[in-house]
């Protein structure tokens, strides 16, 4: 049955989502939706709360404030939840526990989940060989340990995949392997993913839609094609200015910790940003339409819209 | 300051744990071994001492166990630990005060030269690591796994009985009264003399080798390595760099073995029969004289915890921004 | 796996021998009373006799068992309780942390020592396995409080949160994908307790609180200290017991460095 639902229906959505370490504010109202066969790229720099959102989707943590609806419903138990929704780690060095072989780790799921594949035809799926599963992960090189992880993720027969930066670890001549890996089982299993980078360029290839995020908030989003091309937020902007060269980036490299008590009562971005006005200090933005299903956060675009 | 609170606050529980053990030990294990002795000592208790050893032991079966708990605590706070029955008719709390002394200065001085000079060997150890001082580690470990007593009784054999230098037992020559005297001083010093090096023999080594392995890891830290590339002379960094880190997680764990050296040095106590607690002790154990016995848990345990406070302390002069979790 | 280690294991392995055959190897009875009283080390008696003519060489074989059984049990008993509250602990972190931290902390700082006499003398039969059980009492703690901080600097591991996003029981996690990484703590933290453990139960013959029936290397120290072996010059009488407690120290403490090593690579290099 869920083989033959149709594309881009509603898998996961996310509604006003906050989540506050002590006096840090890592996720501000986040809202978005994983639709079934589409990816969903989330971008932004280190720090800016891409982690904290993929760790809320999972139930990894709890939520400080905001909901979560799978297929439309709250879901109470925890493991019928986690039977639809997995997640790939960003370092499959970690992510892999080095006592277990790799059966154990796809064996694991499949008994819990209660699934009738093996793990040889996990291992297929990912394209690895099948006499890996009698090796330790320190056997592995990085993109077989996380196609590994990939396989462990899918062997719960999940309907949304988290990707918390899958192949930003790895080797560049690896990543697209990986990458491709993924867009293929996306087709084939009809998964919603949730693809988190900080390479916007990648976002571009890869996603169907794409949100940026800066200081725990979403400041931009729409379909990829436009969200990249056409760039409203300055913010964007400044991310794709600096997207051929990642090292060479514009805006300092971390986002500043966003303080429980110095949440300032404007833009986030206001103090980095190179059109600031003077309202940016004192009202926080409203997301603007600037296009088709495209959408900013920034007072540029509210006379534009008014 | 919350972090002296806090350790505060745990020394009071652990003290709590430590009266509620002594409370209910005699209740909990079988066998009347007081209630023997008090039939066997018939009619020269008076009833005083006869009340209160019925409250300490649990002798009043009358009484609730919450009853008798109130009037436990009633008689402690009083200062009351009954009477000893090896040195009857004296009250527990007399003998203890008499031989406290011996212990805190035998035991005080030899734990504080042990700390300093095996945390003093053990920052060069770790410093010239690799270096010919490495093979000093197996040596110093057969050192430390030697139980107190028996190089105890090893000291005595050789500097008392083979080479009569030193004298074997007591806390000083008998005939002497302890005055503030030249004489009596002197002798009490030599009587120190074999049982301060025991204790500090056998409990160097554990400083030694901890101190050590602090100082390889704090030495590859960064800010060691930041301070050679500095170009900072030698010994700078390895006192005022390594060695500070280094000292923290030894005086921690030096809190938390004093405990278990007290033990040890209870035990030297009791070999040279030095007139501190430990001696008190075994003298108890073989008589049998529970009064005695758990009034001495409860001594050392609330030094243990005084010096541990102190410990602390020395904690927090050493590293201002301290934080440690209870 | 170094000299040290290796040496360690062998005089390890040594005591393993003497604790299963010594009873048959032993010459006499340790027990029986014979002619020779109070004779040095000679071809008939090799760690000489007793005051009352007894063969110490047998005494030494026959005692090896008790410490032996004694440093196993206690190890095997205070590792379980160890894990139990220092893995718990620090897995669980907030309240049941505060709480449990604060049991260890307890038990490390009472001195252990006076309390188990008073505990031993108070048991109508101090025998070696109740010995064994009260010692492993007082001698999980230090084990625990190495675990908890191990354990917490594991819990944040992305492979515990990965087992837990793929639906593994709290349990579980904690069973099959923590412990097995703390195999290396908990084999050093074993091998502490087993010296810890035989050190006071030798203490505690030694101070006569422990049931005299059977022998073992402090049962002999004890004889030896109220006979006055020491004035009459029958340093044979307490220095094998001596050596044999130290050496075996020694071997436990040699063992434990090779783990120490083999989990710091740091010290690892070091020795390189
Ligand atoms: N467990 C935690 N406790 C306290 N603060 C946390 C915790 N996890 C995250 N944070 C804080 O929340 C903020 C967002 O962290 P998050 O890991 O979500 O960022 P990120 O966008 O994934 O960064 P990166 O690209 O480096 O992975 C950071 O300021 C971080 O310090
Ligand atoms: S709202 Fe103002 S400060 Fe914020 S991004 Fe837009 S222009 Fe810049
Ligand atoms: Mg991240």
């Amino acid at each position: 049955m869920e083989e033959v639902a149709p594309a881009f229906e509603t898998a996961l959505e996310a509604k006003g989502l906050v989540k506050t370490y002590k006096r840090v504010r890592a996720v501000q109202d986040v809202s978005l939706v994983l639709r079934r066969g589409r990816v969903t790229a989330l971008v932004g720099e280190s720090g800016s709360g891409k982690s904290t959102v993929a760790k809320l989707l999972a139930r990894l943590v709890e939520p400080t404030e905001g909901e979560i609806l799978l297929d439309g419903r709250k879901v109470r138990r925890v493991r019928e939840y986690r039977r639809k929704v997995q997640m790939v780690f960003q370092d499959p060095f970690a992510s892999l526990n080095p006592v277990h072989t790799i059966r154990y780790h796809l064996t694991r799921p499949l008994k819990i989940h209660k699934r009738p594949e093996t793990p040889e035809e996990l291992m297929e799926r990912v394209q690895l060989p099948a006499d890996f599963l009698s090796r330790y992960p320190y056997e592995l090189s990085g993109g077989q340990r996380q196609r590994v992880a990939i396989a462990r993720a899918l062997a719960a027969h999940p309907e949304v995949l988290l990707a918390d930066e899958p192949v930003s670890m790895l080797d560049v001549s690896i990543r697209l392997g990986v990458l491709n890996l993924l867009l293929d089982l996306k087709e084939r299993l009809k998964l919603a993913v949730l693809y988190i980078t900080h390479d916007i360029a990648s976002a571009r290839y890869f996603a169907d839609e794409t949100f940026v995020m800066y200081g725990g908030q979403i400041v931009e989003g729409g379909d990829s094609e436009s969200v990249t091309q056409q760039p409203a937020h300055p913010y964007t902007q400044l991310l794709i200015e600096s997207a051929p060269d990642p090292e060479r980036s514009v805006v300092a490299l971390d986002a500043p910790v966003e303080e429980v008590a110095a949440v300032s009562a404007g833009c986030q971005f206001a103090a980095r940003c190179p059109k600031v006005q003077s309202r940016c200090w004192t009202d926080a933005p409203p997301r603007s339409d600037v296009g088709a299903g495209h959408w900013a956060a920034c007072w540029l675009y509210v006379e534009a819209a008014a | 300051m919350t972090f002296l609170l806090r350790r505060g606050l745990f020394y009071l529980i652990t003290l709590w744990a430590a009266i509620t053990a002594n409370f209910l030990l005699p209740r909990l294990l079988p066998g009347d071994p007081v209630q023997a002795m008090i039939t066997k000592l018939g009619g020269r208790l008076n009833s005083d001492a006869m009340a209160s050893l019925y409250i300490l032991f649990g002798l009043d079966e009358k009484k609730s166990l919450w009853e008798q708990y109130v009037d436990y605590w009633g008689t402690l706070l009083r200062g009351d630990l009954g009477l000893s029955f090896t040195f009857f008719p004296t009250p527990v709390a007399d003998v203890l005060s008499q031989s406290l002394p011996w212990t805190l200065g035998l035991v005080g001085v030899t734990t504080v030269i042990a700390f300093l000079l095996g945390t003093l060997l053990g920052v060069y150890a770790g410093w010239k690591r690799g270096s010919w001082l490495d093979t000093l580690i197996p040596v110093t470990t057969f050192l430390s796994s030697i139980p107190y007593f028996w190089l105890g009784l090893i000291a005595i054999s050789v500097f008392s009985v083979t080479f009569p230098l030193l004298p074997a037992s007591g806390g000083y020559a008998a005939g002497l009264v302890p005055e503030f005297s030249w004489e009596f001083i002197s002798s009490v010093l030599e009587h120190a003399v074999l049982p301060g090096i025991t204790i500090v023999v056998s409990s160097v080594a554990s400083w030694i080798l901890g101190m050590r392995n602090m100082m390889v890891t704090v030495t590859a830290e960064d800010y060691v390595l930041v301070a050679r590339a500095k170009g900072l002379s030698q010994k700078r960094i390895m006192f005022a760099y390594a060695a500070r880190n280094a000292v923290l997680p030894s005086i921690s764990g030096f809190a938390l073995s004093l405990g278990f050296i007290v033990g040890g040095a209870l035990l030297v106590e009791m070999v040279f029969s030095y007139p501190g607690l430990g001696y008190v002790l075994f003298q108890g154990i073989g008589a049998k004289d529970y009064p005695l016995m758990q009034g001495v848990f409860l001594v050392i345990t609330l030094a243990v915890l005084v010096a541990n406070l102190l410990a602390d302390v020395g904690y927090l002069l050493l590293d201002p921004r301290t934080r440690r979790e209870g | 796996m170094n000299f040290k280690t290796r040496l360690g294991l062998g005089i390890l392995g040594f005591f393993t021998l003497i604790a299963v055959v010594g009873e048959w190897i032993a010459p006499y009875d340790p027990s029986a009373m014979g002619d020779d009283l109070l004779s040095p080390p000679s071809g008939a008696h090799w760690f000489g006799t007793t005051m009352t003519g007894q063969d110490i060489f047998s005494q030494v074989l026959v005692g090896t068992r008790g410490v032996m059984v004694v440093g196993l049990v206690c190890g095997v008993l205070a590792t379980f309780l160890s894990i139990l509250v220092g893995v718990t602990a620090g897995f669980l972190g907030g309240a049941a942390d505060e709480a449990l931290s604060m049991l260890s902390n307890v038990f490390l700082v009472i001195p252990a020592l006076p309390l188990i006499i008073i505990v031993a003398s108070m048991l109508p039969s101090a025998d070696t396995v109740l010995i064994a059980a009260v010692i492993s009492l007082t001698a999980w703690a230090w084990g625990a409080r190495v675990l908890r901080a191990q354990t917490m600097s594991l819990r944040r591991r992305d492979f515990v949160e990965a087992a837990r996003a793929s639906g593994e029981r709290t349990w579980r996690i904690i069973v099959f994908e923590v412990l097995p990484n703390l195999t290396a703590v908990i084999a050093s933290g074993f091998v502490g307790t087993v010296i810890f453990a035989v050190m006071l139960q030798i203490t505690l013959s030694f101070v006569g609180v422990v049931s005299l029936s059977t022998w073992n290397w402090g049962t002999i120290l004890f004889w030896a200290q109220s006979n006055q072996a020491l004035g009459q010059g029958a340093w044979w009488w307490f220095v094998p017991a001596g050596l044999c407690i130290a050496l075996l120290g020694t071997a436990l403490a040699l063992i434990n460095f090779g783990i120490d090593e083999y989990a710091n690579p740091r010290l690892r290099k070091v020795r390189a």
